[in-house]
């Protein structure tokens, strides 16, 4: 896997040492650039395999999901239903409970454990529904000032028919854009797969946690080899390319924190797992806790503000 | 102003594979077959004159439609794409751009700066599917909350006309976190009451759709655009139905109450120059 990629990039190499028809200054940076990549390439055997290993144990059918978590975290959990417009979308949890003695909302995504509650929950995949129930939730949360605590666990947002013309794309966009509004602390965590505009439209948050085997993308590793190498079986090597695993999320300050898992990842020890969440979302609450409510919003936009790498600019 | 090139590639790719081969000839309407001269798609603002099909329109022939003569001012133009991952599927992420500001001259898949509209100043995003599908990555969604900024300080309504596949994938969760900071910033001019507007043009698809083209106070569409969350293709292949030739159009989404209204092209100067007036508090 490696070898091909590194016959390709030493091809491309040699290829712009002898092409004269370059421009000088642009050239020596690509061909730099192009060194570095050889270098990782050959360097990262152990990163690729590192991080298809994340993909497997984020998608592990004993992986702890949302109501997993609720159970052995939160008291006095009332699980709230409905969209109060057309339905309810048992893709998505929502609720209130108490955390050490404190109430707060909580909104997940949540896939079912066997085939039976796997059709009806929908695998994790929320329609339009599921993304209105979550928005009334955080409205609930702002009007009593409660914490919002959110857990994203999903492949992605249901690609179906009456998914879109219940409005998928716009359900997607207002549940963030509602999150960007909030004035009550927020605190997101991705718990297993965090796939694509599904998973952010939970996760705009004052806090972004990712448990350390969880992973975060724009796209499948499978939907991307599709598109790429019309071949889902180059996923390991899709996912290898765009880095969905949480060390690299973090590096790229897409996430504020990892959460840890017991050895051998969540589902060796859930109650574990759950100890080890919880600590780290009392923690994130702990650090939100008194800031005003406007500077809340206003840090929280500040910081999406900054999310992205591009080419250096003289404003 | 076109992009100094960073590397050319051109003589490598020349004879590459073309994109969806056809033997049609160009000036052919992909809709009802019909022939025009060479101009005559031009001067008619790529509408077909026989059946009204909307045909692809790159952002600077929009930014000639919307903005006053003279009056367009590009802001942002130095915001060029990284590779922070650097990404390599079949090609590397960064050859691919290069490529992509070649053959368009366009430095982003976005135009964004400062106009007026029958003499009312207002701020353009608009978008170019020529540039790798009109893609939002890291440059694109930095573009769109430059203008945003910029329409906040001189309280002149954005405009923004979007034509995207989605978020950029050789971005990777770079791309995704486009989304949550093009909403930021669109939320934040709905708190100064700048007003937003979005023209949806084909296709707006994806990570657009799920973020700020989603967002404006008004909505409208161009006729016959796709505008799904899910590409067709992706529906298809995962519920293993047979779609109905509607799915996702524009017609659709406003059959079910996702957009204010459907306006053809050659209406869209005088619909939002309407708009500008209502909302003008000055």
């Amino acid at each position: 896997m490696a070898n091909e990629a590194e016959l390709r990039l030493r091809e491309r190499l040699s290829k712009l040492g002898s092409l004269p028809l370059l421009r000088g200054s642009r050239l020596s940076g690509e061909a730099k650039r192009l060194e570095k990549q050889l270098e990782r390439v050959t360097a990262e055997t152990d990163d690729a395999e590192d991080i298809w290993h994340s993909v497997e144990l984020a998608r592990h059918p004993d992986r702890p999901y949302t109501l997993d978590y609720v159970e052995r975290i939160v008291e006095d959990w009332v699980e709230l239903h409905g969209d109060r417009s057309r339905g309810d979308d048992e893709a998505v949890v929502a609720g209130l409970g108490r955390i050490e003695g404190r109430t707060v909302a909580l909104i997940g995504h949540q896939k079912g454990r066997d085939i039976k509650e796997r059709a009806r929950r929908n695998f994790g995949s929320a329609h339009p529904e599921g993304y209105r129930k979550g928005t009334r939730i955080m409205e609930l949360a702002e009007r009593h000032s409660f914490p919002l605590v959110t857990l994203v666990d999903t492949p992605g947002a249901y690609p179906g028919v009456a998914a879109e013309q219940h409005g998928q794309g716009g359900a997607i966009a207002r549940s963030q854009a509602k999150m960007a509004r909030l004035t009550v602390p927020t605190v997101a965590c991705v718990i297993g797969e965090g796939g694509s505009g599904g998973a952010v439209a939970f996760a705009l948050s004052d806090r972004v946690l990712m448990q350390e085997h969880a992973i975060y993308s724009v796209i499948s590793p499978e939907g991307c080899a599709m598109i790429l190498w019309r071949d889902m079986a180059e996923a390991p090597k899709a996912a290898a390319a765009f880095k969905p695993d949480a060390r690299h999320c973090l590096a790229l300050g897409v996430v504020d924190e990892i959460v840890p898992e017991p050895e051998g990842g969540a589902q060796t020890d859930p109650d574990e797992a759950a100890r080890l969440l919880k600590d780290a979302i009392l923690g994130s609450i702990e650090l939100l806790d008194g800031v005003p409510g406007q500077e809340l919003l206003r840090s929280r936009r500040e910081k999406f503000r900054r999310m992205g790498v591009f080419a250096p600019v003289t404003a | 102003m076109v992009a100094e090139p960073r590397i050319d590639v051109q003589v490598e790719h020349r004879d590459g594979p073309r994109e969806e081969g056809s033997d049609r000839h160009p000036n052919t309407c992909p809709s009802c077959g019909s022939h025009y001269r060479d101009d005559e798609l031009e001067r008619n603002l790529s509408v077909c004159p026989q059946c009204g099909h909307h045909s692809r329109m790159s952002a600077r022939a929009r930014i000639d439609l919307l903005a006053d003569e003279g009056s367009f001012v590009e802001e942002a133009a130095d915001v060029r794409s990284d590779d922070p991952l650097d990404f390599f599927d079949l090609r590397p992420y960064s050859e691919r751009l290069v490529e992509a500001e070649l053959s368009t001259g366009l430095g982003e898949a976005i135009i964004v700066g400062r106009a007026e509209l029958d003499g009312r100043p207002c701020t353009l995003a608009v978008m170019d599917f020529e540039f790798m599908g009109g893609s939002m990555g890291s440059a694109v969604g930095e573009k769109f909350v430059r203008a945003c900024e910029s329409a906040a300080e001189r309280e002149a309504p954005l405009i923004s006309v979007t034509a995207s596949g989605g978020a950029r994938m050789q971005e990777g969760i770079l791309s995704l976190m486009q989304l949550p900071k093009t909403v930021c910033a669109v939320e934040d001019l709905h708190d100064r009451q700048v007003p937003v507007f979005s023209v949806m043009a084909h296709p707006t698809t994806g990570g657009v759709l799920a973020s700020f083209a989603s967002l404006g106070d008004v909505l409208i569409a161009e006729p016959g655009a796709l505008m799904s969350f899910a590409g067709p293709r992706v529906v298809e292949r995962t519920t293993r139905e047979k779609l109905p030739a509607d799915f996702g159009t524009a017609e659709q989404n406003e059959l079910f109450g996702h957009i204010d209204a459907i306006v053809p092209r050659p209406e869209q100067h005088a619909y939002l120059s309407r708009l500008l007036r209502l909302f003008d508090r000055g």
